[in-house]
């Protein structure tokens, strides 16, 4: 029996956000070459500034896989920097303690939302609304003070901060003054990419990642397959959360402070990453090399709205968010086709 | 137990809240058979099959299965498919986001010596479970590429590698077109001949027919009987799922000559729904009542709601006292003066949190738009006056629909039709879950509303109450209008002949 | 007897929850500090703990408003209230001092068009995300989560990235005092918005249709409903109100201030939808909970910030109390506690 040829939106999506990131990268080779687009550090430097990003859209893929969402992620982050710079600043503890709480955080925040989702049956918008103004208003609680983490306070976390690894020179670029700039990332970066990695390994080659997508895909099929939906949820809210510390630690080396503002709309910009790269909304399709993607095209856009000095940051946020909205809507439009064509 | 049988079931009682579901039931089960079971609504057959498989507790009897000691209480489907149990669904359960391999075997992937899916082995083992049962195809495609027919099949192939010695097929057929249903049939007797018993449940007579070995069928709950297929004519078939025996057939006729005025009200031709009517005509006048008679998922709900417009028709025209309507959902055939009464009270009918008030007014409201309001004092008379036409048991106007009982409920939707003083009026199942004195009230209302100019459609799984109302009937079987009956022809044995399909042969009168 | 039945229709009775919950902080307040219900008159205005209630609400209150519509009819939260707020707060600035003018004493069009332009606003965000849930179909928490992060970026853009000061005295208005009334504004225009809305519902059958949406959709379209017409106005309604809420916002501060006005706004209505005791699934709705529900949000955050909570802690409280409520709505809990119910009974019966 020949299989039927369906109209596979789920390629078309992902084909569509490669060419949307290779087609913007290179209108903003043409456009602000002179601003410097063209060299390798523009590309290393969004790696960098997205180290975080690139971990939380990971976890969130996870969660969406299951049909569900994290909007703490944002919040959390905010916690867990701010508990970083008062720990390291105020208290004088050592970086690995301050790191292992953070993570320790990062479990427990998630086996509270998991549970409420996969065993309470409860919307995980309110969920994980309720946790997003948990942690901003935790944050606060922490301090409302700005606190930054000085070489002073933590050496050796400013050292981790500050790292550079330096890349081949011919890679670089001349400035002005005929000097060699070499092209560097930071260990962030390398541990982002190791993290997706580690993910998606996990999703394609472990019953729980498979697990994931199954329960996205058919709730009840699932159930009556033998799986265990209620576990299969929570876990996926720990790992969403669990990452999510490890994106603050990324954050926290990034910006060497903590604050009441940080981190604000990463959740946004997290969902956008995921959404654009082709995961969706309902559950049981996506995968996190194109949540990847979806992270360059986001740092793409800010990148491009940087190097034209006239626009306002602002300018990145609505692109983000009328990009989510074409993405959603065009996967509204796919699965109104699928369910004509039954 | 007998050698050739590998399940017996005996005796079986299951209550819910007011309603004895099962009483008495029994099923025998032998080794390498396909097994129809079969039965009208409310029969039991559901019932009994998630009793066997473990969704519901029961009361009384007993379950034995061969290797299984003693009385077999399945707690969940898991158990049940432990003990060799699995049950394939009309919507089928499987992840159709994942391949075809993924479902055969999920949570179950075979693993490489490091714990993580080997993907490799688990296509090639795919692979040859589909070749095995002789399906072609791409093992590493998505399940959502593929027609439901394969996605069963599917479905029945991870069943059978998991062990299944006893194979549910619940209403396998009924999205499936004549092709895929013979490819369905030969997998079936290819599973039997490697000693599977396949439990069938299903509607449609042709297939019990061509495909089973025994018949067993359930009525009210309760066991009827067991049949070999070969000895079972059609008609016999009917009778005892219907409940009536050739030889006590009173012929009930229609002895009210009944005047049908000459204006024609709805006239419709070449309506057709995919997948589930083929076109029909249909024609009602003024006065006229018009049953829909047939076997359960004959269609005759399914052409009801083609002629509402409640659903899409692809083809066909209709016209509404003489004026072509066009209805792109209910509330044009509302306006035009249309009334429907869905059977499924539960998921079509009932506003639960709404009070009976409320229940019983809104179609009324839909119909005269959300700038007119009604009245309180106005909705207060209406509410009343149908309270008290319908015998509607409620404690007072406003309490919530959902704390009545389902025959009050139904008594409170049906005066929400009658409320709107529609022209025509559809109702599906109105006297379903009702008890006797309120059937022949509600009989007797649809007499005097066809007498005062309403015209009607009845569609009732009982027949007496048909033929004690209806002036014409439209016999129906498999999706495709199959007969109309009216005048001398309104007698029970006439339509249950044409029901079975034994149009051509006179039967015996008593 | 008769004592015991009217004790026991209260209990049940809709209202009480919210009104439950809001004689608790009252009672709070009211052991902190006995001047909490004093009401005194200076300066030919009311002042008091209680007015400051009541006025700091009126945003809460008017959000309230729309949130339940939304909830009821399509089982989904709107979390863009607040975002809303701030664009239209932006939109009305911008064009009463003109583009790019960061502070005027005088306005370049009247002020009642300017309002009435942040009001209509508020619309559109609204219609946006009624176009998306209810005709595409896309669920309601995602679809509102857009303009969630975008309002408050455009309105940033509209007003060219600084905040517009509007120092024109009638601007003032309609968040602090009209001239001789002694009322604060707000809390007259909460209590428009509610009568107004409250109108609607009464005196056209909007409201029944919503609930009938809301609690069974199916059988609503059989009955000759369009849902998708009317999931849409509600979503168009709670935008208006939205922008109702964010004129009384921006006229308080007499300014624009795009991060700051309506932010955590989205949570306080949501929470007081359900401490009105409506159930976030959908279906039937009371919108006299939902507002008692608001002014308790108020009295909340007012009671921490007497404790020494800060505003931007408050949301911790709020997080906890809106996941109980929802814990104890929840179905799972509810069969808990009827099995626990069940076997005390049973329990009961076996010992007699």
């Amino acid at each position: 029996m020949k299989k039927k040829k369906v109209f596979n939106g789920n390629n078309i999506l992902l084909l569509i956000t490669l060419v949307l990131f290779i087609g913007m990268y290179t209108i903003g080779c043409i456009v602000y070459a002179d601003k410097g687009f063209t060299h390798l550090q523009t590309f290393l430097n969004i790696l960098i500034t997205n180290a975080a990003l690139i971990v939380v859209a990971s976890g969130m893929t996870c969660v969406m896989l299951t049909g569900g969402i994290d909007i703490s992620v944002g919040s959390l982050i905010a916690m867990d920097c701010m508990f970083l710079a008062v720990s390291m600043s105020r208290w004088h503890w050592g970086a690995i303690p301050a790191i292992l709480v953070v993570l320790l955080i990062g479990i427990v925040f998630g086996c509270v939302q998991g549970y409420l989702v996969g065993y309470l049956n409860i919307q995980p918008f309110i969920v994980s609304m309720a946790g997003m103004f948990f942690g901003r208003g935790m944050t606060a609680v922490i301090s409302t003070d700005q606190l930054s983490i000085t070489q002073d306070a933590n050496r050796l976390f400013y050292t981790w901060a500050n790292a550079k690894i330096p890349l081949p020179a011919f890679l670089g670029y001349t400035n002005k003054k005929g000097k060699v700039i070499a092209p560097f990332l930071r260990p962030t970066v390398i541990i982002a990419l190791i993290v997706l990695v580690l993910v998606a390994f996990m999703l394609k080659k472990s019953r729980f990642g498979r697990s994931l997508y199954a329960v996205g895909g058919n709730e009840t099929a699932s159930k009556m397959m033998g799986l265990n939906v209620r576990r299969t949820k929570l876990l996926a809210y720990v790992l969403s959360s669990f990452l999510c510390s490890i994106a603050g630690i990324l954050y926290c080396l990034n910006t060497m402070a903590g604050s009441v503002q940080q981190a604000l709309g990463f959740e946004m910009d997290a969902i956008a990453s995921a959404v654009i790269g082709g995961t969706l909304l309902t559950g049981g399709v996506g995968n996190v090399f194109g949540s990847f993607v979806g992270v360059l095209i986001n740092g793409t856009i800010v990148t491009i709205v940087n190097s034209n000095g006239k626009l306002l940051s602002s300018w990145a946020n609505i692109a983000t968010a009328a990009l989510l909205c074409f993405f959603i809507i065009l996967q509204s439009i796919f699965a109104a086709i699928k369910d004509r064509s039954k | 137990m007998a050698d050739d049988v590998i399940l017996t079931m005996r005796g079986i009682g299951k209550t819910f809240p007011g309603v004895k579901a099962l009483d008495n039931a029994q099923l025998t089960l032998r080794k390498g058979e396909i097994h129809a079971l079969m039965g009208e609504n409310g029969a039991g057959k559901s019932t009994l099959i998630k009793v066997l498989t473990g969704v519901y507790s029961f009361e009384t009897g007993e379950i034995h299965m061969e290797g299984v000691e003693g009385n077999m209480i399945n707690h969940s489907t898991l158990e049940a498919q432990n003990h060799g149990i699995a049950t394939v669904y009309q919507e089928v359960n499987l992840c159709p986001n994942l391949s075809v391999a993924e479902n055969l075997f999920i949570g179950r992937q075979p693993r490489t010596k490091f714990r993580n899916i080997d993907w490799k082995t688990m296509n090639r083992r795919a692979k040859e479970i589909m070749d095995g049962l002789q399906i072609e195809c791409d093992v590493t495609a998505n399940l959502e590429n593929y027609s439901i027919a394969i996605q069963q099949m599917v479905a029945i192939a991870r069943a059978v590698d998991m062990g299944a010695k006893i194979l549910i097929l619940d209403e396998p057929t009924s999205s499936l077109d004549d092709n895929e249903v013979e490819k369905l049939f030969k997998l079936m007797r290819d599973l039997r001949s490697k000693s599977v018993s396949i439990l069938f449940v299903t509607h449609f007579l042709e297939q019990v027919y061509a495909v089973c070995d025994r018949i067993t069928v359930l009525r009210n709950g309760s066991f009827v009987g067991e049949y070999p297929v070969s000895e079972m004519p059609r008609m016999k078939l009917v009778q005892a799922m219907l409940g009536k025996e050739v030889e006590d057939l009173n012929e009930i006729a229609n002895s009210e000559h009944k005047e049908v005025s000459d204006e024609v009200v709805v006239e419709a031709k070449g309506i057709s729904h995919k997948g589930t009517i083929k076109p029909f005509d249909f024609t009602i006048h003024k006065g006229e009542v018009i049953g829909f008679t047939g076997l359960l998922g004959s269609g005759r709900s399914e052409m009801a709601r083609c002629i509402y417009g409640a659903d899409r028709t692809q083809t066909g025209t209709l016209k509404f006292e003489g004026k072509e309507l066009n209805a792109k959902n209910p509330y044009d055939s509302i306006q035009a003066g249309m009334g429907f009464l869905p059977d499924d009270r539960k998921a079509d009918g009932v506003i639960g949190d709404l009070s009976v008030r409320e229940n019983i007014i809104l179609a009324l409201q839909a119909k005269k738009g959300m700038l007119h309001p009604i009245p309180m004092s106005k909705q207060i008379e209406i509410a009343d006056k149908y309270i008290k036409l319908l015998e509607i048991k409620t404690a007072s106007r406003e309490t919530l629909i959902s704390q009545l009982s389902g025959g009050n409920q139904q008594k409170a939707i049906l005066g929400r039709w009658l409320a709107t003083d529609p022209k025509f009026l559809i109702l599906d199942e109105p006297t379903r879950g009702i008890d006797i004195g309120t059937k022949t009230e509600i009989q007797k209302l649809v007499l005097k509303l066809a007498g005062e100019g309403m015209s009607l459609v009845f569609i009732s799984s009982e027949i007496e109450e048909m033929l004690r109302t209806c002036t014409k009937l439209y016999v129906l079987r498999d999706g495709q209008k199959v007969g109309e009956l009216d005048g001398n022809d309104l007698t029970q044995g006439r339509v249950m002949a044409v029901i079975a399909g034994d149009a051509d042969k006179k039967e015996e009168k008593a | 007897m008769s004592r015991e039945n009217g004790l026991k229709k209260f209990t049940h009775s809709k209202l009480f929850l919210p009104l439950v919950s809001l004689a608790v902080v009252l009672l709070v307040n009211l052991i902190k500090s006995p001047a909490f219900f004093a009401i005194t008159v200076k300066q030919g205005v009311l002042y008091g703990r209680l007015i400051d209630v009541l006025n700091r609400g009126s945003e809460v209150a008017i959000l309230a408003v729309g949130q339940t519509l939304v909830v009821a009819v399509s089982a989904g939260t709107d979390i863009s209230v607040g975002s809303v707020m701030s664009l239209s707060a932006c939109f009305t600035t911008m064009l009463l001092a003109g583009f790019g003018v960061n502070t005027t004493n005088t306005i370049v069009m009247p002020l009642a068009l300017g309002i009435l332009a942040g009001i209509l606003m508020g619309g559109v965000c609204g219609a946006m995300n009624g176009a998306l849930v209810a005709k595409l179909k896309i669920q309601p928490m995602v679809a509102t989560l857009i303009l969630f992060n975008a309002a408050r970026a455009i309105g940033l853009l509209l007003n060219n990235n600084q905040i517009t000061y509007i120092r024109y005295e009638p601007y003032k208005w309609m968040g602090n005092f009209l001239p001789h009334v002694p009322i604060p504004t707000p809390i007259i225009v909460a209590a428009i918005v509610i009568i107004v809305v409250s109108l609607i519902l009464k005196k056209t059958a909007l409201g029944m249709f919503i609930q009938s949406v809301g609690i069974n959709s199916r059988a609503s379209r059989l009955v000759g409903l369009n849902s998708t017409m009317l999931c849409f106005l509600c979503y168009v309604i709670c935008g208006l109100c939205a922008g109702t809420a964010g004129m009384v916002a921006s006229s308080r501060i007499y300014c624009s201030d795009s991060a700051s006005i309506g932010l955590n706004y989205e949570m306080d209505s949501i929470l007081a939808v359900a401490l009105g005791g409506n159930s976030l699934g959908g279906g039937r709705f009371n919108m006299a909970g939902s507002i008692i529900g608001a002014y308790t949000i108020q009295a909340i955050t007012t009671t921490l910030l007497s404790f020494g909570v800060s505003t931007d802690q408050a949301p911790v409280v709020k997080a906890i109390i809106v996941i109980a409520i929802v814990v104890v709505q929840s179905p799972v809990f509810q069969d808990y506690l009827e099995n626990r119910r069940n076997r005390k009974a049973s329990a009961a019966k076996g010992v007699a």
